[in-house]
């Protein structure tokens, strides 16, 4: 049975009275508009952070370009459920563009690309360049030390007690590359500084356990601590709870710094900033170069001076910067953008 | 009347799944339709369901094992773990090994570690007394502790990001049979079926089989006909485990080509509902093991052509057939045409 022929009957069996279903239109279109899938990474759409982000992306796109209305996004609950995802989008479910998020679904698309070269594909969080033998792959990767820098000094400079702590989700060296970054910072504001660290796990469920991670942060705040930066996708909703009990308790006051999106407004009373990270800017642009067929298959990285990577300022943390704070914070960031801060690379470091 | 049950039991137990999918707001023919096209729509499709019956298969074969001395095992998913872990560190530390012996070879470590993992249950519940549903069960978790522990300290593959193993040599790997369009389907698929034949014969047609079925329906008059209680236990045990470590085979030599920190979705549970379909009969193992592989390749591509309905549907076929099957009740009811009290 071939893939179009299940669209076919499927269209004509639906009851008239249910017809939701995603594949009629399919059928109603003589020619359609490009359509765009996208795999998640572990963590869930849900995760107010990293993935939420790429979603938030998707749906501005869709809305904003002639895209097939057909488009859309899973959630794999297991690595064996992502490489038949990739497969159906690339098959049966007709998908013109192909979107991993995160280096774990990013690792099925080489092969994927070089069986469908016809079909675009765009990685977020792992570089594809060596590996893009059929030209149809463009890969992301995000200057995250550097924003992990501007957090680490921020940290550094809110806190009290000489102490401040990292919580980060899954055990890999990207996320080994936002502590680099955050300590170096810390370091640059106050070389005396003590960082303690703690990873949720090893496996990809490290990204969905936020009692895991609020363990960890109850006992870095235990410990003295009172800032902590979480990079865990959906797990740094415990560090945030954390942070909110602890002040219950205590006279000093604990912070905690957010990931990937934009988390001042989770909790406005302990999120200090959040090292933002547009995943869902990367996607929107290449829908949208997609969708004007200017679409190209190189490696890029986006950084702070393009607004890929930064901190976070809105309403919601102003109050805890002063004017001198804000001065200092964007010298940083602008020595940063200049090459007169080089920020350690987790990443080079790892190959000396 | 044995083979009406089971039957008749999938199909009410589809009906009903399917019937929830119209609550959830979908065209249940449709729903069937995807299921049946993701399932077998083309060679791949059907490569990727025998990918995943070939697993289901062993470890229902394993709890059924177990179960035919009256022991529970829990523990597949341990004891698999553990076998695909032994298969890989095969693979990726023996790469002297000659091509044509080597994956036999990984298959003996497999099923080598997995026993080993099994057999330590049925060691603790011969001499000591603990129950296997707990300590299989804890085994689980340590075998999960041991494979994290080896792929992320010991053999961790540096050029990625996941953990997993370094890739095993090229002796071990199993030719994936190009009529399946990539799907990973290679001998090993041969395995699971001529496997499932050996245990019907060992259970039935040998001497040692005898023994266990003997201890499984009657401890107490096999104690008395001088078969040893413990020495059963132990080696049904390990024969269990070695079982389910054989799906290393299938998911390590041809399929990742390395081990991958938490590859299986639970086949080891799976396993359970595998050997309650079949009732325990090896042979008809095999066919509720590709019943079940079928459910969970179907249900894959849910998600991608429906609004309000995931993967997850079947976990709930598969409950609702479980449910179906086991209410002995209705059951004795329906076939005896008699009024019995429930």
């Amino acid at each position: 049975m071939s893939p179009s022929c299940v669209s076919k009957k499927a269209g004509l069996l639906l009851f008239p009275l249910l017809s939701m279903s995603a594949i009629t239109p399919m059928t109603l279109y003589a020619s359609e508009p490009p359509k765009v899938c996208m795999v998640l990474d572990k963590g869930g759409k849900d995760d107010r952070s990293f993935n939420e982000s790429a979603v938030l992306g998707f749906n501005r796109a869709i809305k904003e370009f002639p895209v097939n209305k057909t488009s859309k996004f899973v959630e794999p609950k297991n690595d064996a459920q992502i490489s038949q995802f990739f497969r159906s989008f690339a098959t049966s479910a007709k998908c013109d563009l192909i979107i991993a998020i995160g280096y774990n679904p990013s690792e099925y698309l080489p092969d994927l690309a070089s069986k469908y070269p016809n079909k675009k594909f765009l990685a977020v969080d792992t570089n594809l360049e060596g590996k893009n033998t059929t030209k149809n792959i463009r890969s992301i990767t995000f200057a995250e030390h550097d924003g992990s820098f501007l957090v680490g000094a921020i940290a550094a400079m809110k806190s009290t007690t000489g102490k401040i702590g990292f919580v980060g989700g899954m055990d890999i060296p990207l996320i080994h590359r936002f502590e680099t970054g955050y300590s170096a910072g810390a370091k640059y504001i106050n070389p005396k500084i003590k960082i303690s660290t703690a990873y949720v796990g090893i496996t990809p469920d490290a990204w969905n356990n936020p009692a895991k991670a609020k363990e960890l942060a109850h006992a870095q705040y235990n410990e003295g601590t009172d800032v902590i930066y979480q990079v865990a996708a959906n797990s740094g909703q415990g560090v945030f709870d954390s942070a909110e009990q602890m002040n219950k308790k205590s006279k000093t006051k604990h912070y905690a710094i957010g990931v990937d999106s934009n988390q001042n407004w989770i909790n406005p009373k302990v999120i200090l900033t959040s090292m933002v990270k547009r995943v869902d800017n990367a996607v929107y642009l290449a829908i949208k170069d997609f969708s004007n067929e200017t679409f190209n298959t190189d490696h890029t990285t986006f950084n702070l001076k393009d607004g890929g990577v930064d901190w976070a300022y809105d309403e919601h943390n102003k109050k805890f910067f002063t004017d001198a704070q804000l001065t200092e914070i964007n010298g940083i960031k602008e020595k940063i953008i200049n090459g007169k801060i080089i920020v350690p690379d987790y990443y080079k470091l790892d190959k000396k | 009347m044995n083979i009406i049950r089971p039957i008749a039991a999938t199909i009410i137990g589809l009906f009903l799944g399917l019937l929830v999918t119209f609550f959830a707001g979908e065209n249940p023919l449709n729903v069937f339709l995807i299921f049946a096209t993701s399932g077998f729509g083309s060679t791949y499709d059907f490569g990727m369901t025998l990918t995943y019956s070939m697993p289901l298969i062993l470890t229902g074969l394993s709890v059924s094992m177990a179960f035919k001395s009256g022991l529970f095992n829990i523990g597949a998913e341990g004891q698999l773990t553990m076998g695909a872990l032994a298969a890989a560190t095969a693979g990726a530390l023996f790469t002297s090994v000659p091509a044509f012996i080597a994956p036999i070879f990984a298959g003996i470590c497999a099923a080598l570690a997995g026993g080993i993992w099994g057999g330590i249950a049925g060691y603790l519940k011969a001499k000591r007394g603990a129950h296997e549903v707990i300590t299989t069960i804890m085994l689980n978790f340590i075998a999960a502790g041991i494979a994290s522990y080896v792929t992320v300290y010991l053999l961790k593959d540096p050029n990625t990001q996941n953990p997993q193993t370094i890739p095993i040599s090229p002796n071990y790997k199993l030719e994936t049979f190009a009529f399946f369009d990539s799907a990973p389907v290679s001998s090993a698929l041969f395995l699971s079926v001529i496997v499932a034949i050996l245990v019907w014969i060992f259970l039935y047609r040998t001497p040692l089989g005898y023994e266990i079925r003997a201890v499984g329906s009657n401890e107490s008059a096999a104690s008395t006909a001088c078969i040893s209680i413990s020495k059963t236990q132990i080696l049904n045990m390990f024969i269990a485990g070695s079982l389910a470590g054989l799906v290393g085979v299938g998911e390590v030599l041809s399929r990742a080509e390395c081990f991958k920190l938490d590859f299986s979705p639970g086949y080891g549970f799976t396993g359970i509902a595998v050997a309650f379909l079949a009732r325990g009969n090896p042979i008809a193992i095999i066919f509720s093991g590709f019943l079940f592989g079928a459910l969970q390749k179907g249900a894959s591509d849910l998600e991608i052509f429906t609004h309000n309905v995931t993967s997850d549907l079947s976990l709930v076929l598969q409950a609702l057939i479980i449910l179906a099957v086991s209410a002995d009740g209705l059951w004795e009811k329906i076939l005896s045409g008699k009024k019995v009290k429930l």
